[in-house]
């Protein structure tokens, strides 16, 4: 893989450790159970990644497994340009398309231009209130996300993902899928205002009255 | 600066990659547009709920066939 510029937003600070670098050091030269420490650090976060994008738990569970047995298989080739869990996740991103087209083969072209045809200006423009997060539960709200994003189609789904979720620069995003910066733009912009239109269901002041 | 063009950089706006001048006319824009401004609350507000979603445990079972499958690949253990 070409080394990559580090990505505009830093991750939270319980995502990437300090220890990092000396974790996958450690890795590079065979130790296991450094690996290991590195693969529970990331766990469920590239499992949740391979679900959003797979919509099957098997799938998902099947893309993770060989996203960290190919990425310990492969270490030797991290260059260390890039953080080595934007690294990850361009391998599940790869694992989980796979398994994605593999049984949606109709369905799933990432790479197409997309005209859906649909009109930008978003409808149902309502102020949301107090914050939805204080307004749900920690399961609901985490129910609504997840239902929510998978209504969208999987070639907007992937680009949130990584943009917003997981928080990959543009020029990443694009790599990793193997679009344009452009094309990336484009689907984020209606990836988001896709969410939010849908999210308004739920979140928006009248529903809270 | 109309509500169209908003729209269209809404993005650029959100991740505050725009020129100084543009920056400024969005935010003259939000000014005095109500709407403008919501949506550009609400998608900030989308964005930051998804980002600050912590992802659920793995299922135990899930766990635990991850678990054996490293043990098998990376250590050559049986199980």
């Amino acid at each position: 893989m070409n080394p990559v510029e580090p990505p505009a937003h830093a991750l939270p600070s319980t995502v990437v450790k300090d220890d990092e670098p000396v974790l996958v050091a450690a890795a590079k030269a065979g130790d296991i159970s450094a690996f290991e420490t590195l693969v529970g650090r990331y766990e469920r976060k590239i499992f949740r990644l391979a679900q959003n994008i797979t919509q099957n738990r098997e799938d998902a569970e099947d893309a993770m497994q060989e996203s960290f047995l190919k990425a310990f298989e492969h270490l030797g080739e991290f260059q260390g340009n890039s953080r080595f869990y934007t690294w990850l996740v361009r391998i599940a991103v790869n694992q989980a398309l796979m398994k994605l087209r593999k049984r949606r083969p109709n369905q799933v072209s990432l790479d197409d231009e997309i005209d859906t045809g649909e009109e930008l200006i978003p409808r149902d423009v309502e102020d949301w209130g107090p914050s939805p997060e204080d307004r749900y539960e920690q399961s609901e709200l985490s129910n609504i996300l997840t239902s929510t994003i998978s209504e969208l189609d999987p070639s907007f789904r992937v680009v949130f993902q990584l943009r917003d979720i997981e928080e990959l620069s543009t020029e990443e995003t694009a790599e990793a899928l193997g679009l344009s910066v452009p094309a990336v733009k484009s689907r984020l912009l209606r990836a988001r205002l896709k969410l939010r239109q849908k999210l308004n269901r739920y979140f928006k002041r009248s529903e809270n009255s | 600066m109309n509500c169209r063009n908003i729209v269209r950089e809404l993005s650029n706006y959100l991740d505050e990659a725009l020129d100084s001048t543009l920056k400024a006319s969005i935010e003259k824009h939000l000014e005095h547009c109500e709407d403008c401004k919501v949506v550009v609350d609400t998608t900030k507000q989308t964005i930051q709920i998804y980002c600050n979603s912590e992802p659920a445990p793995l299922p135990e079972d899930t766990r635990q066939r991850l678990r054996d499958a490293l043990k098998k690949r990376l250590r050559g253990v049986r199980v």
